[in-house]
């Protein structure tokens, strides 16, 4: 299936190579790069392309490209998918997924990539079964293996690769067992020029911290569960009690991990918890505009408001911006034409607002259309679909865990047109 | 104390060796570390190769050092060069000598550089292969598995005989990893070697056949690439790999999922309503959003869907809520291609969810939902705002929801999607804004209401600063127009006065085609514009040139006195073009249009040629034609056929036989005719036999046994229960049964999970009833035959009032439980009348039993028979497969002679763990005899024995046994409760042979069953010297309840009493000979830690068996 990884960075340099059958010449990457220098941003870089003898499927994450070589028909998802799941694991030990440290750990990148995958297949995936096969770097290990000549490579076969719970791996301890769940719900809208909600939607997202004694057993049950509409789950989630009682019911995997992912039926109606004012204009007369932003909350549910952020993408014609904010401060990164208004706290009793003058370069025609708005925020406390997790239950083993659930709510994909 | 002691100074030695190695390790490597950098830093060519140089011979020295850490640190950077891509490859003698190291990081480096290069240096490669050879056989299951990976990643032909046979073998072992690597290695050698083809399918075959979860999706992926049209292949495992799927992991489901697809359009008949596939005529249908109820009601024909095609949709739809996007879009699609109209829906929800995921899977996931919404619309409406476009998604991303969109438009919605898209229209991205304008112009073909509302939308774009999408507005409106031109010379006249404005060569080139096409509408117009066109001709691209000749020509025709001089001068500009094209179609227009001699009949249909009426274009979207690629693939992704793609075949008119995926049971019964009379007839014959004893029992404890049962039956039906009964079951048939291969075809339905065992026990029960009808009604017996197992439970439970029956494995009819009973039956009559009668029933069994006689006697036999039987069939797999899943234990056949020293004559033996019918306190012993000489072995029997009160019972003298014939006989052995070993003569005519029989302390036992309270009870009765406890740390591994019962079976013979604590197991059983109580208990504590207690009179036994027991449990 999947016969050779090549990642490359921004520039286009090939950094790291793995050939799964026989070697395949970077020279096919130049199909590669053509396709990059013609899409200009690394972002419209088509996922699929076909160069005579072979397809490349490539991924772009973290200013990384990750380019497979395929060469026969295969389901694109599936090298996509398993591409992600290669950069979620080297994120997964290093902290990041960064060119250079993977450079620093090529040898236990190689060695990861090489059981992950044999003959182009999928082999071990799992972050639990990996980890047993080929520990993390840590400092305290790798100046333990400088004196003592040990390996970070283990010699058994990982006990979750045989069991029927691949995720979990076997002979877990802790002294202090813990159970943290966030429940994170992202919103995701488009509210136009006059300030109606075009579309909005809440997607959320469960991510677990399990540090648990042994195998436990988990059941999660919700207060509200028909608020969820679509879902879908860590395969250690069994399908049938979700079906049946509309309860969680899993043994976890251990360490942080996705449990679900969900979105709140489209019958709700979407808070939205702020509101925009804005005036954006460009003069026909004379290289110049105006901008006026006001930000104010709407249903924050009795919560702050907080890490308000607006990015604006501006057209290429705006040269600078001399901005005022009573709130915050601004950027503006003249290379990328992106001005930034880091706002912070949302205070209702005094709304921040940004105003100012626009420059123009002279000449440039008057920008055709006046830039969105992209908004980022975060309210502690609140999903903001009223989704609660009602109690957490565990079987299978004796002591008492710590349990703590976080909610959180923040904009996803939050945009205002103007 | 002093182990202690001395492997701590070792350590120490150790560790200051080390210490010392590492420090001259650090100067020794200080310099190229330096080198390295500096070759980063320069990046120039030459100090590459320089330092590159130097580096290699220093990693040379490293490698042939003898000190590991050095050795380690040199592959680190070997591997750091193939990673970058440079070339080691003259390491390679350096590196191969460190192939058999014992440090196994160092070894898993030195696999890295052999699979990279071995196919470069293959002389060299064949140095390592002897050690792979012997790590096949390593007892360690991960050396035995990584062995083969390597090997058969070594792309060298010579080798390939051997790693045919090591795929063999390892097809045949008994960890699913190891197999999962042969189905993996199956792909690679068929890639090395194709001519291997018809041996590798027999392989895969064999794997197909393995029920691990583990192994279903390789082997399926091995399939796909070595022989995906042998679809027969399929027939016997497709119920199996639907009822596997949940459990499979992720990756082997998209190719398991994608491989049935394939399979289902061949075996299934359509259950779209014929004739309307997915064609226009359904598509519009399905505008109406209430068409799809009309549909249903008015589809009469009746449509019966193949249970197995149901079995499909019903067991993959759980996987549409998989996180694996992959998965998701795989099941997506298999709806799309395989389910009833109305449920394809059920994907939706899906599918849309994945549009949150990375750009790379939106990508995919758009291009399917953009085939999908040109069928159905329907079906992704009510999310139509889920495909509205963000500023900041990517380009590519932008396109296909505005595709959708346009996809999606209708009369009820159109005024909203057309909002949406004059947000678009003003995007900077500016080839999004002329896409949404193709997009409109798309909408307004496609919906008449909209059309004007659109063309005038699209005239005020022509006023727009950016050029691009005035041109583009231009082109759609060029379409627009041509659709009903009636109406519209405003438009062009509009068109014609920006004409000097746009510099677009396309959208010049469109205007003047328009005014050519409609030259009688804008009579005035038209020749200015062509006077124009005159002055710039030679300043314009080819395309304008084009459209400015033929603007000429056309006016010629209609209006030949205003610019008929024009004309002349275009055309004589264009004779001398610089464009082969122009000077082309300069010359053809002036023959066509221009009457001289020369032109002949042409001329006169100049007008009817250039001025036809021209077919209006279709807009239509680029995804029109991609369903005839299967939806998911690459092929469809790039809209052209990938290498290796399969085309997915029509429906068949007639579904193909339906049988071919029943998994016989009958079939087996005459292969194993012998063996199971064997087994069996000690139900049969105390049946036949005890009859009227027993339905005076019956009678008497029908209140008793009936509610026994019924609540047996009903704790039976809770699957979690019975599928980890099912595995203890069969792992100890596994035990009982010789291997047979005819079995395990059946076998193989079995279940080994969960999930699995609701169709196994469905089967069950569906059997059940064919078999009553056989028994004659007449027969007082045959109610309790038809009802098989739990009756004959409740009977037997009737007698022994200490056993009372609600283990839920008796209404499993699991063997080990009921012919248990059976014994005390037997146990309870006088001995010597039933150990003679049996005997003659024996005989009559192994000769008759396959085909069933007309005697009352032999058919009620049968019928028992052959119920008993299916609950041999179904768990049987293991003897086959050995062990299919990690939960059974490895059949354990004993060697009790070696064909070498039996001169030819070679036996095995094994415990078959069923009460021995020739006496109670026997234990049954199943010998394999099997004749590999060359000649034909006569009068095998058992001769003298010791020591001399060996009470053995011997098989009947085998008269002849011919070349490589193989007979299984069995006897049943008295050991007393001791694991003294039985000696004896194992006789031929001419030879004789000393044998010995030594069993397992837990064969000598016998389950028994009984509840919570009795168990309790017992055990109260056995403390103090009678107990012995010990605290086990077992294995993770083995700490769920299903392990626990399974490796506690696999030791000893003993029953499992149903516990109320989650985390104390119990279990029960009584030695063979003296009947005394077995207990075991094993009390699960924190951290894998756990109390093993039995209690027993036999204090030796005790011990012994808690040694075995610890060993079982401690070891993954």
């Amino acid at each position: 299936m999947i016969h050779s990884l090549f990642l490359i960075n921004q520039a286009g340099d090939i950094f790291l190579e793995k050939h799964w059958k026989s070697v395949i010449s970077r020279s096919v990457c130049d199909y590669f790069f053509e396709a990059k220098e013609k899409a200009v941003e690394p972002d419209n870089v088509p996922p699929v392309l076909q160069t005579p003898h072979h397809y490349l499927i490539s991924i772009y994450r973290d200013k990384l490209f990750f380019l497979s070589v395929i060469q026969t028909e295969v389901p694109p998802l599936f090298v996509i998918e398993f591409l992600h799941r290669v950069a979620d694991t080297i994120q997964d030990y290093f902290g990041e997924c960064s060119e250079s440290l993977i450079k620093d750990n090529v040898v236990t990148v190689y060695e990861l990539l090489e059981e992950m995958l044999d003959n182009g297949f999928p082999l071990a995936t799992e972050s639990n079964v990996l980890k047993e096969m080929i520990r993390p770097p840590t400092i305290l290990r790798s100046v333990v293996n400088t004196l003592t000549g040990g390996s970070n490579v283990g010699d058994k076969l990982p006990t979750g690769q045989l069991s029927s719970i691949p995720w979990r791996r076997a002979g877990v301890k802790y002294t202090n067992n813990e159970a943290y769940f966030d429940v994170i719900e992202a919103i995701d809208a488009i509210v136009d020029k006059s300030g109606t909600t075009v579309f909005a939607e809440i997607q959320g997202v469960i991510e677990a911290c399990v540090r648990l004694t042994g195998m436990p057993d988990l059941t999660m049950t919700f207060m509200n569960p028909s608020l969820l509409d679509d879902v879908s789950f860590h395969p250690c989630v069994r399908f049938k009690r979700w079906e049946s009682e509309r309860a969680l019911s899993f043994i976890p995997p251990d360490g942080n991990f996705t449990l679900m992912n969900y979105h709140v039926s489209s019958q709700n109606l979407v808070a939205i918890p702020v509101y925009v004012k804005q005036n954006i204009s460009f003069f026909e007369t004379g290289p110049c505009g105006r901008m006026d932003i006001t930000i104010g909350p709407k249903q924050t549910m009795g919560k702050t408001v907080e890490a308000m952020m607006v990015t604006i993408h501006m057209p290429k014609a705006v040269l600078s911006a001399n901005l005022t904010a009573t709130q915050g401060n601004y950027t503006y990164d003249l290379a990328n034409k992106v001005l930034v208004w880091d706002i912070g706290k949302l205070n209702p009793q005094k709304l921040p607002n940004l105003r100012g003058s626009l420059s123009l370069q002279s000449g440039a025609p008057k920008p055709e259309d006046n830039p969105s708005l992209n908004i980022d925020l975060k309210i502690q406390q609140v999903a903001i679909s009223g989704l609660k997790v009602s109690r957490l239950d565990m079987h299978g083993e004796k002591y008492k865990p710590f349990k703590g659930v976080k909610y959180l709510t923040k904009a996803g994909n939050f945009q205002v047109r103007t | 104390m002093d182990v202690g002691f001395s492997s701590l100074r070792s350590e120490a030695v150790g560790a200051m060796r080390t210490a010392l190695v590492s420090a001259e390790n650090l100067q020794l490597t200080l310099k190229p570390e330096l080198s390295q950098e500096e070759q980063a830093l320069t990046n120039s060519k030459s100090s590459i190769k320089e330092t590159h140089k130097a580096g290699n011979e220093d990693l040379k020295e490293m490698l042939e050092s003898n000190k590991e850490s050095l050795k380690l640190e040199a592959m680190k950077r070997v591997v750091g060069l193939i990673a970058k891509g440079k070339n080691a490859s003259e390491l390679f003698p350096a590196v191969v000598k460190n192939v058999a190291s014992k440090n196994i990081e160092l070894k898993k480096l030195v696999y890295v550089y052999l699979v990279r290069y071995a196919e470069e240096q293959q002389d060299l490669a064949l140095l390592s292969i002897s050690t792979f050879q012997r790590a096949l056989k390593d007892p360690n299951q991960f050396i035995r598995g990584s062995a083969l990976r390597v090997l058969s990643s070594i792309r060298v032909p010579i080798i390939v005989p051997i790693m045919m046979l090591a795929i063999k073998e390892a097809a045949a072992d008994l960890s699913p990893y190891v197999r999962k690597t042969s189905a993996h290695a199956i792909q690679k050698l068929y890639s090395l070697d194709p001519d291997q083809k018809e041996q590798l399918i027999e392989v895969i075959e064999k794997l197909l056949k393995d029920k691990s979860t583990l192994v279903a999706g390789s082997v399926v992926m091995a399939f796909e690439e070595v022989c995906p049209d042998r679809i027969d292949l399929i027939h016997k495992n497709y119920r199996k790999l639907c009822n596997l799927l949940v459990d499979v992991e992720e990756w082997g489901q998209v190719v398991i999922i994608s491989m049935l697809t394939r399979y289902a359009r061949t075996q299934f008949t359509s259950p779209w309503k014929e004739g309307a596939n997915f064609d226009e005529n359904n598509a519009k249908a399905f505008y109406d959003s209430d068409s799809e109820e009309k549909k249903d009601t008015t589809e009469d024909k009746p449509y019966i869907m193949d249970p197995d095609h149901r079995l499909l949709l019903r067991n993959t739809k759980p996987l549409l809520q998989s996180r694996n996007t992959a998965v998701v879009m795989c099941v997506a699609q298999l709806y799309w291609h395989l389910a009833p109209t109305h449920e394809v829906n059920t994907v939706t929800k899906s599918l849309v969810r994945l549009l949150r995921s990375h750009r790379e899977v939106q990508y995919i996931v758009l291009q399917n939902i953009a085939t999908m919404s040109i069928q159905r619309k329907g079906m992704f409406e009510p999310y139509m705002k889920s495909f509205y476009v963000r500023s900041t998604d990517a380009t590519h991303i932008k396109t296909l929801k505005l595709e959708i969109l346009t996809n999606l438009a209708n009369e009820a919605n159109i005024s909203t999607i057309l909002r949406e898209f004059q947000t678009y229209v003003k995007s900077q991205d500016k080839a999004f804004a002329a896409a949404t304008i193709q997009a409109i112009g798309r909408c307004a073909t496609n919906i008449t209401e909209v059309t004007d509302t659109c063309l005038s939308g699209l005239v005020l774009l022509l006023s727009n600063r950016d050029e691009t999408v005035v041109a583009e507005s231009v082109v759609v409106i060029k379409k627009l127009l041509q659709t009903q031109p009636t109406q519209h010379s405003e438009i062009i006249k509009h068109m014609a006065k920006l004409f000097d404005n746009i510099t677009v060569s396309m959208a010049r080139a469109s205007i003047l085609w328009l005014i050519g096409e409609y030259c009688d509408r804008v009579p005035k117009i038209a020749p200015d514009v062509l006077r124009k066109m005159a002055k710039t001709f030679t300043a314009e691209e080819d395309i304008v040139k084009l459209q400015t000749v033929n603007l000429a020509a056309k006016l010629y025709l209609t209006n030949s006195k205003q610019t008929k001089l024009l004309t002349q001068y275009i055309l004589n500009l264009g004779k001398y073009d610089q464009s082969y094209d122009i000077r082309d179609r300069t010359r053809f227009i002036r023959q066509l249009i221009v009457p001289n001699e020369k032109s002949g009949a042409l001329n006169k249909y100049a007008r009817r040629i250039l001025l036809a009426p021209k077919p209006a274009p279709l807009l239509e979207s680029s995804f029109k034609d991609r369903d005839r690629f299967q939806l998911g693939t690459l092929s469809h992704s790039l809209n052209t056929k990938a290498a290796g793609y399969q085309e997915l075949s029509d429906w068949p008119a007639v579904a193909p036989d339906q049988s071919v995926r029943n998994v016989e049971v009958i079939e087996p019964v005459q292969e194993w005719a012998p063996l199971v009379g064997k087994t069996k007839k000690a139900k049969s014959a105390d049946k036949f036999y005890s009859d009227d004893e027993r339905e005076k029992e019956e009678e008497g404890s029908e209140s008793s046994g009936s509610k026994d049962s019924s609540s047996s039956s009903s704790s039976g039906s809770s699957s979690e229960e019975s599928g980890s009964e099912s595995e203890e079951e069969s792992s100890e048939e596994s035990e009982k049964t010789s291997s047979d291969s005819g079995k395990s075809s059946s076998g193989s339905e079995k279940s080994s999970s969960e999930s699995e065992s609701e169709p196994k026990k469905k089967k069950k029960t569906k059997k059940a009833p064919q078999k009553k009808s056989k028994p004659p009604a007449a027969f007082s017996d045959s109610d309790e035959n038809g009802n098989g197992p739990v009756a004959q439970a409740s009977s037997s439970s009737a007698e022994s009032s200490s056993d009372s029956e609600t283990d839920s494995e008796d209404s499993d009819s699991d063997p080990p439980a009921t012919p248990q009973k059976k014994k005390k039956d037997v146990k309870s009559k006088p001995k010597a009348e039933v150990k003679s009668k049996v005997e003659v029933s024996l005989l009559d069994l192994v000769d008759f039993s396959p085909a069933p006689t007309n005697a009352p006697k032999s058919s009620v036999i049968s019928s028992s028979l052959l119920s008993d039987l299916e609950g041999l069939s179904l768990s049987n797999v293991s003897s086959t497969m050995q062990v299919s899943t990690p939960s059974f234990s490895p059949v354990k056949t004993y060697e009790l002679l070696h064909h070498m020293t039996g001169k030819g004559l070679s036996a095995k033996y094994h415990f078959p763990r069923q009460p021995c019918l020739y006496e109670p306190s026997m234990v049954a012993v199943q010998v394999i005899l099997t004749n590999s000489s060359d000649h034909s072995l006569e009068e095998i029997h058992i001769g003298e024995r010791s020591p001399a009160g060996l009470n053995i019972h011997c098989f009947n003298t085998i008269e002849r046994l011919e070349p490589e014939a193989s007979v299984t006989v069995s006897m049943g052995i008295d050991f007393s409760d001791s694991t003294q070993a039985a000696n004896f003569q194992l006789c031929t005519k001419e030879e004789q042979f000393k044998v010995s029989i030594q069993p397992a302390v837990g064969e000598l036992l016998m389950p028994s069953t009984m509840t919570e309270p009795d168990y309790s009870k017992e055990q109260g009765k056995l403390l103090g010297m009678n107990e012995t406890s010990a605290t086990v740390t077992m294995a993770t591994a083995n700490t769920s309840s299903q392990a626990i019962s399974k490796q506690v079976l696999s030791v000893c013979n003993v029953g499992e009493v149903p516990s109320s604590q989650s985390n104390v197991h119990r279990f029960a059983g009584r030695t063979v000979s003296s009947g005394a109580l077995v207990l075991v208990c094993l009390e699960l504590k924190e951290s894998s830690t756990a109390l093993l207690t039995i209690n027993t009179e036999k204090s030796v036994m005790a011990s012994m068996l808690l040694r075995d027991l610890k060993q079982a449990l401690v070891q993954a």
